[in-house]
């Protein structure tokens, strides 16, 4: 295996060897805690731009199921693991991480002491960085680390969202998805309860969405800063009051930008699938999946037309709002998990509801 | 939800004595959870009646009960202390057992106390197989066909409606007692016989057998308002079949994808909701390895064994948030202790890998069935850290302390390709060497799975272990290859075996190449936040997080897996002495290995490391922490072993020296000694062949005791009674131990006095003076021992005092100190000198109101005695008895002899408590669940070497009204001091005989003694056996009986009403 090189822009460099495709991989440099689900992950659009690091050290023990894929393709930028599996285990596996990756494109290195960097990116904050197996001096490396593009002032929504309209299941509701760069999950959590889904790119105009004549609206998932995307904060702002809508992770970014509200950059985020919501309302928890960088500020919401449902246990984000007057609520943690617990598709259902009683 | 208010004091109900099954872990739960009460201000009341734990030290509860967990004893502690709550489920089975026996007593109606945490409908919904079966049919949860049956008639027609090989599992049982895999209607008769009798509903429960399934596990939480969590999933490395507590564990799952975790926590999370559980659960899953399909095998609503392993495994103490929501907090509401930032509502995210596996006794039993399945044999457990599976397994192996560095086993190494496969098809305690060799023999990995039908994910690992060995053997140290190995969780020791080096040399090379180990911290949350609790595993990574602070700190070595001969009763040692160094304002550091104790709960110390209690893993802390010395006293012969490799490292061992300790086990040295302080011991030599045991044997004269020179809790230990005897046991104690001599000494028949002192090398306190009911030649742990001594004089007393100052000051002793006696014709012996802690230590410091190890470990501080507070010398006599007797798990283990011998046997032991003499010992029976009769049938078959002194007691049995049956030779004796009798049959006469009548269930209580000499003994051996499967008392020591006739005697006389007193009230 060829030596290769993780570099961060504050000049830490972790030495580790390649895997997947031997190149050059650059981004903004994040950890997910999950134990489980990192083909979920590697398909999940919303990492686009960015470098995914594993915390739990041993990564493809079950393979690559090729079933269990969030989108068509992979979205990291790169994958940094302690260890990968080339022997997995178990049924449906059909090819090791290591294959997966190269079939893909995917830049890996591994023998990284994840852990230290876990604690590095949790002190400093998230950090852009380059994987590479150039044999260049630690000099250039941190400067191209530095050069990295971020995660903010470019539109990541667009490299994602699909570029035609299509349609997916076939039911008693009709729902228009802003895709994004949405989770499959999304999609079968609603054709799953008999709805009939149209997908349409996240530039679609509002009149367009309002041409198919739906029931209701769910704004997806997706990469980036959500106040790159204002084209997709405009439609939204249309679309309120006319349909039920329902947004989750980006898509409640962009709900809450819609309401006149703010975003911030979170210092690490929340990547992985014991995250603890509090339902406001109910005092219930909800152990929930999640992956965002960015998060609408608490105290933007103040005067505005919006409650805030849910926040999250750990450290009291806003993780769940809702429109005062109009049907439209929205969520940031991922209720269609894949992967993580499924302990919050019951918000799905609430969104039939809506659209039930605004039929 | 917010702590309830009417809650003013609760009684929680432990576990009571360790027997496999039921271990240590209920200290650590039972223990975790009284300071959770007491932290939030209740009045805790506690009953137990196991005296080795630190759930029963009177600063653990307000109202400490020593008592028999009955629910005679335990009704009148709630009428005394009127609890507003009962909280049963910390005390594993035994504790919910209770609760429903209390329950259906009607006494908490009575006196209106609330059961808290889980309802009780819930308990018996999830008990009782039908009622459970039903339920989950309900909320659509796979469960096994399964039917219970009440019949063997009905237990086969089942069996032959769902197929065979099946699995037979008793109703309301712990640890699987009595279970098995059937795999023909002959196999099912004696199963379900065994398990009808076992179940304490006489119901048995037939299954199809899914054997070569995965075995998965969930620790679930969920609380008053219905939120819900799993702690920790875990994946058995053996399928299906084996008893999870007989399994190698891994956490969190490896083979499972998010879709199959994801699946199995919800059916979990269903299941804990549909039971209505408050507090901690354990679901146990079959998972097909070919489909979603899936199986649920069993659900325990308490804290479990496998909560505990959770526990340390991910950092989140299940226990103490279990006892917070019984007192109606909800999850959310409750800190999570180790990062005081977040809260216990969330699930724990691991970033490496934890490896449990049993610790079992058949180096002790050496005839007893190896095989695992599905009734447990385990007696304790180790886990391992670290951040690949091989690392971590092999770390788990060097923890167990059974001689591996690595996977190299050299019995193994020697069986042939058949036996070896015969092996790798039914497992036993060798398994993770028996596939290590087959492995090394080149055999597929897929032929091993056929075989074993374990996961090839697993099998994969391995072979990755033997991989690198051959590469070593190959290559030689090389620092890549050196460092890779490293991080493949090779010891320094087997690198030096594969290598052709010593250790040291291999540590050396290791060191010169900056080859060095890392710390890493068990936060709960991979590091996602600060962690305040300094928990930590070694790995060989970039970056070691342990920071060492500027403290003056002592290292304390616990002692590993919980076995018999090393039990609970050290972890207590441990726990005391780091409780005693914080006090003195040392950073106390705890090393130790064992998920199931309170020395590794992460607030115990100071800072804990979950580490090999092996020279290299301690040395390894030790130059990192640069602790000012470490002590060894505590943690039983595993610490005291590394007493010396340590010191030659150059690190300060505390207290007594290790040439003290040296000169105490080194025979010639030892003998040496006494003789200077003119004190007698039984006379001996030291022999290295058959002839010179044979020579001075035939000098002293039998019957002789011979044992190897260096032993733990009576390993190897017998009375030979002539020469054929002696050959035999040459034979295979050589065996045992190869490179050591044995000792041979005069067996001196007499009482046995057993002295316990703290010595700071110029004065002594002897908190007590115990002797032991049955006399010399039963080992002292499994002897009944009464505290204080009652048969001694008062010049006798004198000299044992003189007899142990003098000592403790010749060997230098700073700390404890252990001396057996045995006085043999007025005279007092001295039989051994143990210059640490013994296991008598928690149960006389309780009695006597002496904190011996806070003592001792001021001592090896360098505290003077009489600077502490406490008088010296001999103390007083305590006006209350104290009676500690051992308790057996020989239901659990097939094939094993019950007959009592030098051989330590018992894996726990109660404590009878009481002002009165007898009264103690009536409760000490009782507590050891010695179902002694009141009236019926004894049976008596007894050695003739035994008959004179046996006749008498006999004689009193069936004055007390006793039915009396025996064999032609006790009967004929018996019949001529008039007694009536029964004659029964020899096996070799014929049915109906003495075997027959047991397991017809027809004796009520059995005497037998050991004929002379082992072999011949085939009808003793069956007699006992035979016993111990229908669970009817069975007595080999003519001492021990003779106790139980005199109880009866006075109970007739004064009646056995219950009476009870708190520990707070005695001392």
């Amino acid at each position: 295996m060829r030596e290769a090189k993780l570099v961060l822009e504050d000049g830490t460099v972790f030495k580790g060897q390649a895997f997947g495709v031997e190149d050059k991989a650059e981004g903004e440099i994040v950890f997910n805690t999950g134990m489980t689900g990192y083909e979920e992950i590697l398909t999940d659009a919303s990492y686009k731009g960015e470098i995914v690091t594993m915390t739990y050290p041993m990564i493809g023990n079950y393979g690559v199921t090729n079933e269990d894929v969030e989108s068509y393709t992979s979205h990291v930028n790169g994958f940094v693991v302690r260890e990968f599996c080339n022997q997995p285990s178990n049924w449906r596996a059909k090819e090791k991480i290591d294959e997966y990756l190269k079939r893909i494109g995917i830049v890996g290195i591994s023998g990284i002491d994840t852990r230290a960097l876990t604690k590095r990116l949790r002190t400093e904050g998230t950090m852009k960085g380059v994987i590479t197996t150039a044999d260049k001096s630690e000099e250039e490396l941190i400067a191209e680390a530095k050069a990295a593009p971020g995660l903010s002032g470019r539109d990541l929504v667009s490299q994602v969202t699909p570029d035609e309209i299509y349609e997916v299941g076939d039911g008693d509701y009709k729902v228009v998805l802003i895709d994004c760069g949405a989770k499959k999950n999304i999609i079968r959590s609603l054709t799953g309860r008999d709805c009939e889904v149209t997908v349409v790119p996240a530039d679609t105009s509002a009149e367009e969405i309002l041409d198919f004549n739906p029931d209701g609206i769910m704004v997806s998932n997706g990469p980036g800063d959500p106040k790159d995307a204002p084209y997709v904060v405009e439609t939204v702002k249309e679309l309120m009051g006319e349909v039920p809508i329902f947004g989750i992770c980006l898509g409640h970014q962009i709900i809450g930008l819609a309401c006149g509200a703010d975003t911030y950059k979170l210092k690490f985020g929340h990547r992985g699938v014991n995250h603890p919501v509090k339902d406001l309302k109910t005092n219930r928890v909800y152990i929930t999946s999640q992956n965002h960088g960015f998060a609408l500020k608490d105290e933007s919401l103040e005067g505005l037309n919006l409650e805030v449902t849910h926040i999250n246990a750990n450290d009291q984000t806003v993780e769940g709002l809702k429109h005062k007057e109009l049907p439209v609520f929205s969520v940031q943690y991922h209720p269609e998990a894949a992967p993580g617990p499924e302990d919050s598709h019951y918000l799905f259902d609430h969104f039939i509801e809506l659209m039930e009683k605004s039929l | 939800m917010p702590k309830r208010e009417d809650l003013k004091k609760v009684m929680v109900i432990g576990s009571g004595p360790i027997i496999i099954g039921q271990a240590a872990e209920f200290d650590y739960s039972g223990s975790q959870a009284c300071r959770a009460l007491k932290e939030e201000g209740l009045e805790v009341v506690l009953i137990n009646s196991n005296p080795a734990t630190i759930m029963t030290d009177r600063n653990m509860a307000d109202r400490v009960y020593i008592e028999p967990l009955t629910v005679k004893y335990i009704k009148e502690i709630l009428k005394k202390e009127r609890p507003d709550g009962l909280l049963p489920t910390l005390g594993g089975q035994t504790g919910l057992n209770l609760a429903i026996d209390l329950s259906e007593d009607g006494i908490l109606e009575e006196l209106g106390i609330e059961l808290l945490g889980t309802p009780l409908d819930t308990i018996q919904r999830a008990e009782d197989r039908d009622t459970f079966k039903a339920l989950m049919d309900e909320i659509g949860e796979p469960i096994l066909t399964s039917r219970t049956a009440t019949t063997i008639g009905e237990a086969k027609k089942i069996a032959n409606k769902i197929g065979y090989p099946v699995i037979v599992r008793p109703g309301y049982t712990m640890g699987g007692t009595g279970g098995g895999v059937a795999n023909n209607p002959d196999q099912l008769d004696e199963i379900a016989a065994r398990g009808f009798k076992h179940s304490l509903i006489g119901q048995i429960l037939i299954e199809k057998s899914i054997k070569g399934w995965k075995e998965v596990e969930y620790e679930v939480m969920r609380d008053a308002n219905n939120n819900c969590i799993t702690v920790c999933n875990m994946e058995n490395f053996d399928p299906v079949g084996i008893h999870t507590g007989d399994s190698i564990v891994f956490a969190p799952s490896q083979t499972l994808t998010d879709k199959e975790y994801q699946m199995l926590r919800s059916s979990s999370l269903k299941i804990i909701r549909a039971l209505g559980i408050e507090g901690g659960c354990n679901v146990q899953f079959a998972l097909d390895p070919e489909s979603f399909n899936y199986n649920i095998i069993e659900v325990n609503p308490r804290v479990s064994r496998s909560s505990a392993l959770a526990s340390k495994a991910t950092g989140y103490p299940i226990a103490k948030v279990s006892a917070k929501i019984a007192l109606g907090y909800t999850l959310d509401e409750i800190e999570n202790a180790i990062t005081k930032k977040t809260t216990a509502c969330f699930e724990p995210a691991l970033d490496y890998v934890v490896a449990k596996i049993p610790r079992w006794p058949f180096d002790k039993f050496h005839y007893a069935e190896r095989e695992l399945g599905t009734q447990m044999k385990a007696t304790g457990e180790v886990m391992a850290i670290e951040r690949t599976i091989e690392a971590s397994l092999l770390k788990a192996v060097r923890s167990l302390e059974v001689g591996a560095s690595g996977l190299k086993h050299e019995e193994v190494e020697s069986w042939s390709d058949e036996q070896l496969t015969e092996k790798l098809k039914v497992a036993d305690d060798r398994r993770i060497f028996v596939i290590a060799e087959a492995l090394g023999r080149d055999w597929s990995i897929e032929k091993i799975h056929q075989l074993t039908e374990i996961n090839t994910f697993f099998l994969v690992k391995m072979k990755n272990i033997i991989d690198l060995e051959r590469r070593l053997e190959g290559e030689g140290l090389t620092p890549e290859l050196i460092r890779e190995v490293k991080r493949f969780g090779f010891s320094d020791r087997e690198i030096g075996i594969l290598t052709d080096k010593s250790e040291q040399e291999v540590n050396q090379f290791r060191k010169e190449h900056g080859i060095e180990t890392a710390y890493k911290m068990v936060d709960t949350c991979a590091a996602e936040f600060e962690a305040e609790t300094p928990y930590y595993y070694s790995t060989y990574e970039r970056t070691n997080e342990s920071e060492v602070t500027d403290e003056k700190k002592v290292l304390v070595l616990g002692s590993g897996p919980i076995r018999i001969g090393q039990g609970i009763e050290f972890d207590y040692c441990s726990v005391h002495s780091a409780w005693a160094l914080h006090e003195k304002g040392y950073e106390s550091i705890i090393v130790n290995n064992n998920p199931e104790t309170v020395s590794t709960d992460f607030d115990t110390s100071d800072r804990l490391y979950f580490e090999p209690l092996a020279k290299e893993d301690v040395m390894n802390i030790v130059d990192l922490e640069q602790p000012e010395g470490v002590v060894v006293q505590f943690g039983g012969q595993t610490s005291v072993n590394l007493a010396k490799p340590l010191a030659e490292e150059g690190v300060n061992i505390l207290g007594t020296s290790v040439k003290a300790i040296d000169i105490a086990e080194d025979r010639d040295k030892f003998i040496n000694l006494l003789n200077e302080l003119e004190i007698p011991t039984p006379i001996g030599d030291v022999a290295t062949s058959m002839d010179e045991a044979a020579k001075i044997a035939n000098e002293i004269g039998y019957p002789v005791l011979v044992r190897p020179s260096y032993v733990l809790g009576g390993r190897a230990m017998e009375v030979v009674y002539d020469e054929q005897e002696l050959a035999e046991y040459m034979e295979n104690a050589v065996k045992v131990s190869p490179d050591r001599p044995i000792l041979v000494d005069k067996y001196m028949i007499g009482k046995e006095i057993e002295v316990d002192a703290i010595s700071d090398a110029e004065e002594i306190i002897i908190p007590g003076i115990m002797e032991h009911i049955e006399r010399a030649g039963v080992h002292s742990g499994d002897s009944i021992a009464v505290y204080p001594a009652q048969t001694l004089t008062a010049e006798q007393e004198a000299k044992l005092e003189e007899y142990t100052r003098k000592l403790a000051q010749a060997l230098d002793v700073k700390g404890l100190v252990n001396i057996q006696y045995v006085l043999h014709d007025g005279e007092i012996y001295v039989i051994e000198v143990n210059p640490r802690s013994s296991r008598t230590i928690p149960y006389l410091s309780k009695v006597t109101g002496i904190p011996m190890v806070n003592l001792a470990t001021k001592a090896m501080l360098g505290e003077k005695l009489k600077d502490l507070g406490y008088p010296t010398g001999l103390l007083p006599k305590q006006d209350h008895v104290a009676v500690k007797i051992p308790v057996f798990s020989f239901s659990k283990l097939r094939k094993v002899d019950t007959n009592l011998g030098p051989e330590m046997k018992s894996t726990g032991e109660v404590l009878g408590l009481d002002h009165d003499y007898n009264k103690a010992l009536y409760k000490g029976f009782v507590a050891a669940d010695i179902d002694i009769p009141e009236e019926g049938r004894i049976l008596a078959t007894i050695a003739d070497k035994d008959k004179e002194e046996a006749i008498s007691y006999i004689k009193d049995f069936a004055e007390l009204g006793f039915e009396i049956v025996a064999t032609a030779g006790t009967a004929e004796v018996l019949q001529e001091v008039g007694v009536e009798v029964e004659e029964v049959k020899k096996v070799s006469e014929g049915s109906p005989h003495v075997i027959d009548m047991i397991e017809a269930d027809e004796v009520d209580l059995v005497v037998n003694t050991l004929t002379k000499g082992k072999v011949p003994a085939r009808d003793g051996f069956q007699i006992r056996r035979n016993a111990v499967e229908m669970g009817i008392p069975c007595l080999t020591s003519l001492d021990t009986t003779k106790a139980i006739l005199r109880v009866l005697q006075e109970n007739k006389e004064t009646g056995a009403e219950a009476t009870v007193q708190a520990l707070q009230d005695y001392v």
